[in-house]
Formats: C-alpha cells, structure tokens, sequence
C-alpha cells in the first residue's frame, strides 16, 4: 500500500515537472515570437522613418558580394556540372539528350541556382553577421553607438539587411550562369558542342515563368538571411560564447526558413 | 550645459531598477557637483555600471528620477536625449572601440555624430588634439586590434574627450590592466579633469585608483547609498564593510 502511494505520488510528480517543463517551454516561446515581432516593427519603422547610412550600405554590398563570389563561383560550376553528368545517362536512354541543355538550365534558374546560393549565404553572411553583431554587443560597441546619438538598427541593422536583399540576386544570376557554363563543360566531357549552340538550346527552353518567380524569391531569401543573422547577433546575451550561440543560430534558422520560405514560393508560383 | 545655482550636474533621486525579480538598484540618492570626481565603490553586481547606464539612458529606471541639467531623464523625448548625450561622455569598461574602424574613424565617428558644423581639417585638428591629450598621437591610423588593453582605455578617453563633454562616466577605467597602467590611466583621469574643467563619475573597485582620482566617494550596498563623504572620511571608518574595501 505504501509503495503505491509513493509510486502516485511519483507519477503527480512527474506530471507536475512535465506540465511545469511545457509552460516554460511555451512561454519562452511566446516571448521569443513577441520580440522578433517588435524588432520587425522596428526594422521596418526606421526603414521608412529615419536617416539611410547610404555608405554603409555600400559597404555592406561590397561585402556580401566579395565574401561570397568565390564560394558561389565553385558551388556553382560543380552544381550544373554534376548535375549534367547525372540527368545525361537516362536522357540518353530516352534518346532526349537534345533536352539536356533546356532542362539543366531550367533546374538551375528555378530551383538550384536560388536556393544553393541562399544557402550559401545563409552560412557564409547570415553567420558572420550574426558572430559581428554579437561580438559588438559583448564588447558593448553597440551600446556606444547609441551613446555617440547613433540608432544602432539604422547604422547596422538596416543596411546590412537591405545589403542582403539586393545582393542575394545577383549573386544568384551570377550562380546561374556559372552553372550553366558548368553544364556546358559537362557535356563537353562527353560530346563536343559549342558554348553558341549550348546557350541557345538552354534558353530555347527557358521561358519568363521560369525566371521571373525565381529572381522575385530570392528577394526573400535575401532580407531572411539579412533580418535572422541581425537578430541573432543583435540580440546575443552578454558573455562571449554568446557570440558563437548568435552565429550558429543565424546559420540554422535562416536555413530553416529559407527552406519554408522556397516552399510558399513554389505553391504560389504553381498557381500561375 | 546650464549649471543649477548648487551646481548640481546630475541629481539622482530615489533611482530603482529591477531585472525580472533582481532587485538592482532600490532608491539611489545621489547628486554630482560641478568639477568633481564622484568614485562609486561597490562589489561586483552592486548595481554601479547599472546606475551609469541610467545615466545616459541606456537602460530605462523603473522609479525615481534622474535629471541632467535641466533634462529630466523619465519619459524624456528624443531631441532631448541626443542634447543630453552630447554633454555626456562615457569610457566603456572594455573601451568599446569599434573593432571594423581605425582609431582616426573611430573619433572621427563620435565628433561627427554628435557635433556639427566642423570642416574636415577642424575635425582633423581636433582628433590629433584628442590624441595628444592621451599621449596616443601615433595611434591614428592604427586598427584597435593592433593596440593593447591600456592603448584601447587611452584612445576610447580619447574618443570621450573629442567631443568635449561637461561630464565623463567612467566604467571601471583601470579594470583587466596592470598597476603602472592603471595609474597612468588614473593621472589621466585627474588631467582630464584639470584641463577640461568637467566633472566625473568613476566606477571602480580598485583602490589605488580611488585614492588618486576620487574627490568624493559614495559607496553603493544592496541597491541602496551606503555612505557619502571624503576618501579621507572612508578611510577612517570604522565600519567593517567599508573597511574591507580599503584594507
């Protein structure tokens, strides 16, 4: 009989930790989703209401762009080159291997070209953006920006999103031409075509519907991976591992919605 | 800034600020005079680098008031803050430069923002006169990694005093660096004060640097002003806790 009531006891215990364990976790939640609201209130108040830092802009452009071209120029190439080496045997056994240049480049301008370098970025800016900001916060930098009379979201925040969000693509038109002249050398390793010839079969194919959703998306893409890793680095605690926490989780979450983000696209693109 | 007829530059009154259920602050009394050095002691997590924050409203206080020549700080309006800022200089306990700019652009960002009408030479000359000011005129186009923690605390002084505030806060100035170093650091303190006429708060723990620059000290314990008075008035205390600090 005791150790009935014991193991009761135990079992109201457990249940009051676990329900405890939910409103805890459900509450965090909440206040996690409150202030991610406010800072876009925020960000998109001062976006219209305040002074632009144009050179910072600037700044932030060049940036983006010279951290990442490297990277997307290998990704890029390697991308349509793979990709022509892997869709050639079954278009051949189809005898649609005159496809091939059409269908590669439609798969890299709707789908591999926008997301590979969104997710690229997301790694290589969204991380540095977030460990950046963090790191200023630790070292209380932001907190004397703000005491020199300066908003810290217009000086960093804002510029570095806007700078995300006109360079992600164009750095995705440039990852589709690399790929495409990726695919260009991947058929050439099998068959001899001339680039002119290459080109003009790929973009007999290409129609407005295929790049026109597909450049607007990446639009998203970019301010996602700009507002996540200002946020996370903005937004990090005080001590110093904080600022790895910040980088880590930019990388993370900006990946997660830029994956939830291509998924609304593709719906909404399939409706047209 | 116009200067109250007790020469009060700022008046603290009744000050309480809370983080969630932390009590930090619970009704600070406080007052900081015309050309003084007022050293706010304390132990760690006593609530002094709060109260500073206060101060030039990087954190907003629960309760009381805090007024700064004629700004009162609850509720103030934004025109009012930047007037507020532009009087007030603060020395970050790590310095605080921004590690992306040399230490001319760091200056020259901190001049820019909060005066205007300078032209680029004027600028110039004053930055160089910054420099001088804390022995650092070769630093300029130095990038603040290249400098050590000592070089860091000169140059974000220097920073401070380029845009000539009536009032400095200083955020443990002389914290993480060695005694020659922080007695420099202290001195400084004290030319500061004697050349530029203003007055400061300095948050420290460290003693030495007390007993240098303080003019009058207060001591805060458990959110509250534990004492007020002289250095020599501290030291002959008899209270075991003050004594603990000057032992």
């Amino acid at each position: 009989m005791p150790d009935k009531l014991h193991n009761q006891e135990e079992s109201s215990l457990n249940l009051n930790s676990f329900l405890t364990l939910i409103k805890d976790k459900s509450n965090s939640f909440f206040i996690d989703v409150a202030n991610v609201i406010e800072y876009l209130q925020t960000v998109l108040r001062n976006l219209f209401t305040k002074t632009f830092e144009f050179q910072e802009f600037l700044k932030q452009c060049y940036q983006i762009g010279n951290k990442s071209v490297g990277l997307i120029s290998i990704t890029g190439i390697i991308v349509g080159l793979v990709l022509t080496i892997q869709s050639r045997p079954a278009l051949v056994e189809f005898g649609a291997v005159a496809m091939l240049p059409g269908m590669v480049a439609i798969s890299i301008i709707r789908e591999m070209g926008p997301v590979i370098t969104a997710l690229i970025c997301a790694g290589k800016i969204g991380s540095s953006m977030g460990a950046e900001l963090g790191s200023m916060r630790v070292t209380e930098q932001i907190d004397a920006m703000e005491v020199s009379n300066t908003n810290p979201i217009n000086f960093l925040i804002i510029p570095r999103v806007l700078a995300a969000t006109v360079m992600i693509p164009i750095l995705t038109l440039y990852a589709d031409a690399i790929g495409i002249f990726g695919s260009w050398l991947g058929i050439n390793l099998k068959d001899n075509v001339s680039l002119d010839l290459f080109i003009n079969q790929a973009f007999a194919q290409v129609e407005f519907i295929d790049v026109f959703p597909a450049v607007i998306k990446t639009f998203f893409f970019g301010a996602v991976i700009g507002l996540v890793g200002c946020y996370k680095g903005y937004n990090a605690g005080r001590g110093t591992e904080s600022v790895g926490i910040a980088a880590n989780s930019a990388v993370v979450t900006a990946s997660l919605l830029l994956i939830i983000v291509d998924l609304i696209a593709v719906q909404i693109t399939d409706l047209f | 800034m116009e200067k109250k007829a007790n020469n009060v530059l700022i008046g603290i009154n009744d000050l309480k600020k809370s983080f969630g259920d932390q009590k930090v602050l619970d009704g600070i009394n406080l007052e900081l005079h015309d050309n003084e050095n007022l050293v706010v002691l304390g132990k760690s997590g006593s609530g002094k680098s709060v109260l500073i924050k206060c101060i030039v409203s990087l954190l907003k206080h629960d309760e009381g008031s805090i007024k700064v020549g004629e700004y009162e700080l609850t509720d103030i309006n934004e025109e009012d803050l930047i007037e507020v800022r532009k009087k007030i200089g603060f020395l970050f306990q790590s310095a605080a430069l921004y590690d992306s700019m040399t230490v001319r652009e760091n200056l020259t960002f901190a001049l820019s923002r909060l005066k205007e009408g300078f032209s680029e030479e004027e600028m110039n000359n004053k930055i160089v006169e910054a420099l001088e000011n804390v022995g650092m005129p070769d630093s300029i186009d130095k990038m603040p990694s290249e400098l050590s923690g000592g070089m860091k605390k000169r140059i974000g002084l220097a920073r401070t005093l380029v845009v000539n505030p009536d009032i400095i806060l200083y955020d443990e100035p002389t914290t993480g660096l060695d005694p020659v170093t922080s007695h420099e650091i202290s001195n400084l303190i004290n030319d500061t004060k004697g050349k530029f006429k203003n007055s400061s708060i300095i948050i420290t723990h460290d003693i030495n640097c007390v007993k240098t620059v303080a003019d009058r000290i207060a001591m805060i314990k458990d959110g509250k002003v534990y004492k007020v008075g002289s250095l020599e008035a501290f030291i002959n205390d008899d209270d075991s806790y003050i004594q603990s600090f000057f032992k």
